[in-house]
């Protein structure tokens, strides 16, 4: 009877016993924590862990609490920042690297650009905690600028690897019919070569953004004094065990993210 | 002037040629102008700082964190032995022992959780219609691409003693107490399972995508049974995808910061809070440029592999 009833199931080549069902435990333990923690930042009690009734009070208790105002801010204008430079060396640099021939050097230009990918984070924050103390101390500047420069640093690979997949996939045709027609090279890049990079380039830059937004290792280690930003903020506030407002911020960050990776996805698909 | 034309003309060819190889070169001097802003913030910013970290390994340590410039071992000396303040004796630094072994077990012990759990779900994903499956990768990638921080909390309030597990369990009346899951090293290899398992999935689903049914087909009408051809045929044919993401799992495992700190609750250090602490409260940047350089090297070892079973891969 059983032998007959498996024989009558269409035997698949592909199928695998308990596969789909790992498959689909996998992508509920990869969303299960997360969805908790958004639905528990909507709870009203002030125990984490017991329902007690929907409310919005956590987000209105970190609107205005003034410290997460401030960090959030820093957070923005580093994000900013970091992200529209590192956009803008990306694409110059996907530009002389992409569609050109190979010259010497190009193999160790790859590397540096890619190099914050290959080195761990720690590693990195470390040589920059030691770099940027020689330079405070040599100038006595302690602004905001280390910050920056170091989130522009490693924003540049993931502003760099879009931007290059788009200029590969475009064949130089277009630019060499406006060159035919008399174009200056400045021409051709403003209005050929630029607009048909744009879904790249603007997919560079949500990336960047993204991961400077929630950047924690470097920034640890690189910020000074009082430079906090949304996600160093919150790692402090752990001393004193994860509150429902901490909850609130985490899911508003959170939704911020999937946004702007959402908005990526369809610009590289495009 | 009987023969001005052709002067012209061979004047011009020359010129040609010669303009064909300087164009040649404007256009990589062109290339290389372009490159230049990114680079020069890349050296500043990110490469050359390893550099001075590399320097600050021999040299002494200041009192009050920072370093004096004198030339020494210390650094070296300390990343895996200790002398003794009082009699001078040296032994071997077994606190940075355990963390050193804490850290590689875990990598590997988070590694494989994460195989175990997405070589099920890469091949689920290779075998939807082409469709369908952008959009599962794409559920894969999400939550890679969102704050690990804010994933680390979500982990966190799961498996804490008041968390979703316990008060679960408890309520079904399975266990009386709650289970003390957070604050372990198991808290930690499980986060760093949860937080890395897209970097798993998504190589091997590239290795899988590009299996052969053929083979698979050609094996089961010669009798193979289903765990013969997942042993035999399958992960032998995939096993590069196995290794890469094995490897996108292990490297960014071993240099941890967030997770163990987060998860491990202050008590149970790997390398990447070592590091941290010796720059804070131990005050001994010469051994934390030491371990630096140490975890760089292993890092850079693993990526060799890396780089090289990519080439075979598409030899």
């Amino acid at each position: 009877m059983l032998a007959a009833k498996n024989r009558n199931r269409e035997f698949s080549v592909r199928y695998l016993p308990g596969f789909s069902s790992m498959a689909v435990l996998c992508f509920v333990l990869l969303y299960a924590p997360i969805v908790a923690l958004v639905v528990y930042s909507f709870n009203s009690g002030t125990n984490i862990a017991l329902w007690e009734g929907f409310s919005l009070q956590w987000y209105v208790v970190a609107w205005e609490n003034e410290l997460v105002q401030e960090v959030t801010f820093r957070s923005l204008i580093v994000a900013s920042i970091a992200s529209v430079t590192a956009t803008i060396l990306a694409t110059m640099a996907a530009l002389g690297t992409t569609r050109t021939r190979n010259y010497r050097g190009q193999m160790v230009i790859y590397a540096v650009i890619n190099q914050p990918l290959m080195v761990p984070e720690i590693v990195t924050g470390v040589a920059l905690l030691i770099f940027f103390a020689i330079i405070k101390a040599a100038t006595g500047y302690h602004g905001l600028t280390y910050l920056v420069a170091a989130h522009t640093a490693f924003c540049i690979p993931f502003a760099y690897m879009p931007i290059r997949a788009r200029l590969e996939g475009m064949d130089g045709v277009l630019e060499t019919a406006a060159q035919d027609l008399y174009a200056t090279p400045v021409q051709t890049l403003r209005r050929i070569t630029l607009p048909l990079l744009w879904p790249g380039i603007l997919a560079g830059l949500m990336l960047a953004f993204v991961i400077s937004l929630d950047d924690v290792v470097i920034t640890e280690l690189v910020k000074s004094a009082g430079q906090d930003t949304l996600p160093t903020y919150m790692l402090g506030q752990l001393r004193r065990g994860i509150t429902p407002e901490v909850n609130a911020i985490s899911s508003a960050l959170l939704g911020v993210s999937v946004l702007l990776v959402s908005i990526f996805f369809i610009l590289r698909t495009r | 002037m009987p023969n001005s034309a052709t002067v012209v003309r061979r004047s011009d060819r020359g010129l040609h040629e010669q303009s064909e190889t300087a164009r040649r070169k404007k256009d990589v001097r062109k290339n290389l102008l372009l490159c230049t802003p990114a680079l020069i913030v890349l050296i500043f910013a990110a490469a050359g700082p390893l550099l001075i970290v590399l320097i600050y390994t021999f040299l002494k340590a200041g009192s009050y964190g920072g370093v004096i410039w004198e030339w020494s071992w210390d650094g070296w000396f300390q990343v895996f032995l200790k002398k003794d303040i009082f009699d001078g004796t040296v032994s071997i630094a077994d606190a940075h022992i355990s963390i050193f072994w804490r850290s590689v077990k875990l990598s590997v012990q988070s590694t494989l959780a994460a195989l175990i759990l997405g070589f099920p779900t890469a091949y689920f994903i290779a075998t939807r219609s082409p469709k369908t499956r952008n959009l599962w990768l794409f559920l894969i990638t999400i939550p890679f691409w969102t704050n690990l921080l804010i994933r680390t909390f979500a982990i966190m309030q799961v498996i804490r003693d008041q968390g979703i597990i316990n008060t679960l369990l408890i309520n079904f009346g399975i266990i009386d107490s709650p289970i003390e899951m957070l604050y372990t090293e198991f808290s930690i290899m499980l986060g760093m399972a949860y937080v890395y398992l897209p970097l798993m999935v998504l190589p091997l689903y590239a290795s899988i995508e590009k299996l052969d049914f053929r083979l698979i087909e050609a094996a089961y009408d010669l009798y193979a049974t289903r765990i013969f051809v997942l042993w035999r045929i399958i992960i032998p044919l995939v096993k590069p995808g196995i290794i890469a993401g094995s490897i996108l799992v292990f490297i960014p495992s071993l240099g941890a910061y967030v997770t163990p700190r987060v998860l491990g609750g202050g008590k149970n250090l790997m390398l990447g809070n070592l590091i941290e602490l010796q720059f804070g409260q131990g005050r001994n940047w010469p051994l934390g440029a030491a371990l630096s350089i140490t975890l760089l090297v292993i890092v850079m070892v693993s990526l060799l592999v890396y780089v090289q079973n990519l080439q075979r891969k598409s030899d």
